[in-house]
């Protein structure tokens, strides 16, 4: 007798017959596995959360009071017929690949990842499987992330030079994950930090969870930027060029992200400063993931989903395109 | 390379005139004369012969990152830029050359007409020396399609700063056929401008768009006016008993326009006429659509010489007996032309183009509603007292044209832009009704801010009902207004019909489709036919 495959794509999302659950669904459903906090993964609605232990407390911020059951890194469940664990994606912190066993059968569901540290994120870990679904947001090999310290080393030399020139660098960054990494990697030597009220909100709650965050001050309206000489404003994108920034002067607006990596993006976006930073894997990231998981069967999901399973299949690998309706942090160039 | 490599950080990396500018005159302060002298060739668009094809590109590009070919093809349209795609694609260098900007150029040279073994080996050895940012500049070097949006204004000014020359003055040193291999900057830039050579153009005096009526501009007796004709603006230069064509994209078009050579005949040496390039009927001009014939083509059959015969109206008067006369006003240089030009034989390939009488703005404004009858766009507005600018400078001359015809129309098909837009949709195909069916009839990509261009991007890709390539057929459900210029007929288009300058005015919202014009309401605003 032909067997459930261990997941299905459904129109809801990602479905665990075995288990009777969903993988970051975007209907609401009775229970719902979440890889990580953004938006498009982690949606209102749902009976019953499962997440890691570290991306709850986000949870709890974004979604409010919903019934959630924390697990922690590696640890087994048992749901229905299906064996479950919640593995390092290294995308944000506390964000997870979920790996699920029926009978024997392994599959990983990689949500969104990086393979590089980010020196917050727990660091991705290679989970070997049969099936591995992987995102595609950056999969052209045009791709190749420059090594950060080189970005940390641009971020801080444009933050004292905006400042020499007599203007506040804004830097514009997705407000869960992104600009908490850009927080670490700047030196608060230089000046203060002045965040935007969405990244206070996420780093207050990452910093009471013990992750190493340097101090912040937030913007309200009585903020007086003159008291904050020579500061660095961290500001979600929707805010870089809204009547908010005025309250600067005149500034350097800086923008951090995968796709600054693509002039013609860099100059559209018409920022000063764009820098090559993302939480999604490269080109040589996505194919070092495949690789170690092993996988003999590869589903490709948001991203260049086309392009990237011709590839995979030229190589030899039996890869299919999976429709979802992740959009990714990320996954909107703009 | 590394300096230029800088430079080209520094330019791209600010939205600024002012960082542009010094960033340049920084560096034409401390890079070598030679690297300098290229640095100015490439940004004013001159080029070395290019040595390779793009398709070896690839194709080399594909080896040297072990990729197959479809995927650097299709990387191509993501990223926007072939040179990017391969700065991008190939695996990082295993060492840093020092070789100079005018070293690479010099390398490329020797470059072109060897065998494929030989260039191959030479640009895979580049590729293999070069970080990401100099193979970027590398390959636009080699693919010559280098556009770095430093205008040559700008540059201009930034010599001006570092070499404290007037920057009017370097305009013209600047101006017509010299390349690095022939000059030096010495030549070029600092010493006596005494030998120059014989074809050099001067900058062309450009004019603003007037928004509104002229009623600001003053008295009208301070100005005069004439037709903008809609042809090719030109510079006619009589040397030495030889003569030049030049196009204000400073190309050189003598062989295209054999009939201008009849000037010699009439004119003395040491003239020089800016003016209009125009199909002539032998009293007319004729529409745009025979001039068109005629563009393009480096060498003129006889049969397309006697259809579509091409005139200079001349307006102004540059150089007279060996003289520049661009410091005097425009009414003296005016009188000049005119007595110039009088007596010539109605064969003589150059008239001057006439002056449009007027008494007061109302009275002008009449005459401009006259344009199209003439084949002309609309009005130029000179100031008596103006002199010949170098380039754009607001406020002597303006040019009033016509407003644009402009049609409601569905957008029916998508395409990805280019470059700065290669991951937005800005390139649509718009139809019109024709009876239930939509007739495809234009083409425009301009038009809307980046906002609309982003959120219409949005919508192909949710509205998309099949894709051709890179091209995606979506639901006819948004209207734009067009405006264009002129229209004709044309029996190579489906629609029976072709515009000129399409262009998007405004997303109509609040219009649906079915709504949207039809094929029949654009067949009535037709050219009248050419006499």
């Amino acid at each position: 007798m032909a067997r459930d495959p261990v997941l299905e794509f459904t129109e809801r999302g990602i479905y665990c017959p075995a288990g009777g659950f969903y993988v970051d669904p975007w209907h609401p459903v009775d229970r719902a596995l979440i890889t990580h906090g953004h938006a498009d993964h982690a949606r209102p609605g749902h009976s019953r959360y499962l997440s890691t232990t570290g991306a709850a407390p986000i949870l709890r911020q974004r979604l409010g009071d919903i019934m959630l059951e924390t697990v922690s890194y590696g640890a087994r469940l048992r749901i229905g017929d299906a064996l479950v664990s919640f593995h390092p994606a290294g995308h944000v912190p506390g964000s997870a690949q979920i790996r699920i066993e029926v009978a024997g059968e392994i599959w990983v569901v990689s949500g969104d990842y990086k393979t590089v540290p980010d020196g917050l994120s727990e660091p991705f870990e290679p989970v070997r499987c049969h099936s591995f679904i992987t995102e595609s947001t950056f999969g052209l090999p045009v791709f190749r992330w420059p090594d950060p310290a080189e970005v940390a080393r641009d971020l801080n030399d444009w933050w004292r030079d905006s400042v020499a020139a007599g203007r506040t660098p804004v830097l514009g960054a997705y407000a869960l994950g992104k600009a908490q990494r850009l927080l670490s990697m700047l030196d608060p030597g230089i000046g203060p930090l002045l965040t935007h009220g969405a990244i206070e909100t996420a780093t207050s709650v990452l910093r009471a969870q013990g992750y190493s965050l340097p101090p912040t001050v937030a913007v309200t309206p009585e903020t007086d930027p003159r008291a904050h000489g020579g500061a660095l404003v961290l500001a979600p994108p929707s805010a870089l060029g809204s009547a908010w920034m005025r309250r600067f002067g005149p500034v350097s607006t800086g923008f951090a992200s995968g796709w600054m990596m693509l002039r013609g993006v860099r100059r559209r976006r018409a920022m000063d400063r764009g820098f090559v930073l993302s939480d999604h894997a490269d080109w040589p990231g996505l194919n070092t993931a495949v690789k170690e998981s092993g996988a003999e069967k590869i589903f490709v999901t948001h991203g260049y989903t086309e392009v990237f399973t011709q590839w995979l299949r030229s190589r030899g690998l039996d890869a299919d395109i999976v429709p979802t309706r992740f959009t990714g942090d990320e996954a909107q160039v703009e | 390379m590394i300096r230029f490599a800088h430079l080209f950080e520094a330019l791209d990396q600010s939205t600024r005139t002012t960082d542009k500018v010094n960033a340049l005159a920084a560096y034409f302060a401390e890079a070598e004369p030679l690297d300098r002298l290229w640095t100015v060739a490439l940004f004013s668009g001159r080029r070395p012969r290019r040595a390779v094809t793009t398709t070896e590109l690839r194709n080399w590009a594909a080896e040297a990152a072990a990729l197959p070919l479809w995927l650097v093809e299709e990387s191509y349209p993501v990223v926007g830029d072939l040179a990017e795609t391969i700065a991008l694609i190939l695996p990082p260098p295993d060492r840093l050359s020092r070789r100079s900007l005018s070293g690479w150029m010099a390398l490329l040279r020797d470059l072109a007409g060897q065998p494929e073994a030989a260039r191959r080996a030479a640009i895979l050895q580049a590729w293999a020396e070069l970080d990401t940012a100099q193979r970027f500049l590398f390959n636009k070097l080699v693919t010559g399609g280098f556009r770095v949006g430093v205008s040559q204004k700008l540059m201009t000014r930034a010599l001006a700063q570092a070499t404290g020359h007037d920057a009017a003055e370097l305009a013209h040193r600047l101006m017509g056929s010299w390349s690095p291999e022939m000059t030096s900057w010495e030549r070029l830039i600092e010493a006596e401008d005494g030998g120059a050579d014989a074809s050099r153009p001067y900058p062309f005096c450009l004019a603003h768009p007037l928004e509104s009526a002229p009623d600001d501009l003053g008295p009208p007796q301070d100005w005069r006016a004439e037709w903008k004709w809609d042809g090719i603006r030109g510079q006619l230069i009589l040397r030495e008993g030889r003569h030049f064509v030049w196009s204000r994209g400073e190309e050189l078009m003598t062989d295209r326009f054999p009939e201008l050579a009849r000037a010699l005949d009439f004119l003395p040496p040491g003239t020089v006429l800016d003016g209009e390039i125009l199909a002539w009927d032998g009293i007319a001009p004729l529409p745009f659509a025979a001039l068109q014939r005629r563009i393009g083509r480096k060498s003129v059959p006889k049969k397309l010489l006697a259809e579509a015969p091409v005139i200079l109206l001349a307006y102004d008067l540059l150089e007279w007996q060996g003289r520049d006369l661009r410091s005097a006003p425009f009414v003296q240089r005016r009188a000049l032309l005119d007595r110039a030009l009088s007596g010539l034989p109605p064969d003589a390939p150059v008239r001057p183009s006439p002056l449009v009488g007027f008494d007061d703005w109302q009275a002008l404004a009449d005459i401009r509603t006259e344009a199209r009858n003439r084949q002309a766009e609309g009005l130029m507005l000179k100031r008596v007292a103006s002199p010949y600018h170098a380039g754009r400078k607001k406020g002597d001359w303006w040019k009033w044209k016509l407003d644009p015809h402009t049609v409601d129309a569905v957008m029916i098909y998508a395409q990805a832009g280019h470059g700065r837009r290669a991951t937005l949709y800005t390139d649509f195909t718009f139809a019109v009704w024709d009876g239930d069916a939509l007739v495809p009839f234009a083409k425009a990509y301009s038009g809307l801010t980046d906002a609309e261009f982003r959120e219409i991007t949005a919508w192909v890709r949710s509205n998309t009902l099949q894709r051709f390539g890179p091209v995606r057929q979506v639901k006819p459900e948004l209207v734009f207004e067009i405006a264009f210029e002129g229209i004709q007929q044309s029996p190579r288009h489906k629609s029976g019909i072709a515009l000129r300058f399409p262009r998007m005015l405004r997303w109509r919202r609040d219009k649906p489709a079915a709504e949207a014009n039809r094929l029949e309401d654009l067949k009535q605003l037709l050219d009248p036919p050419g006499t």
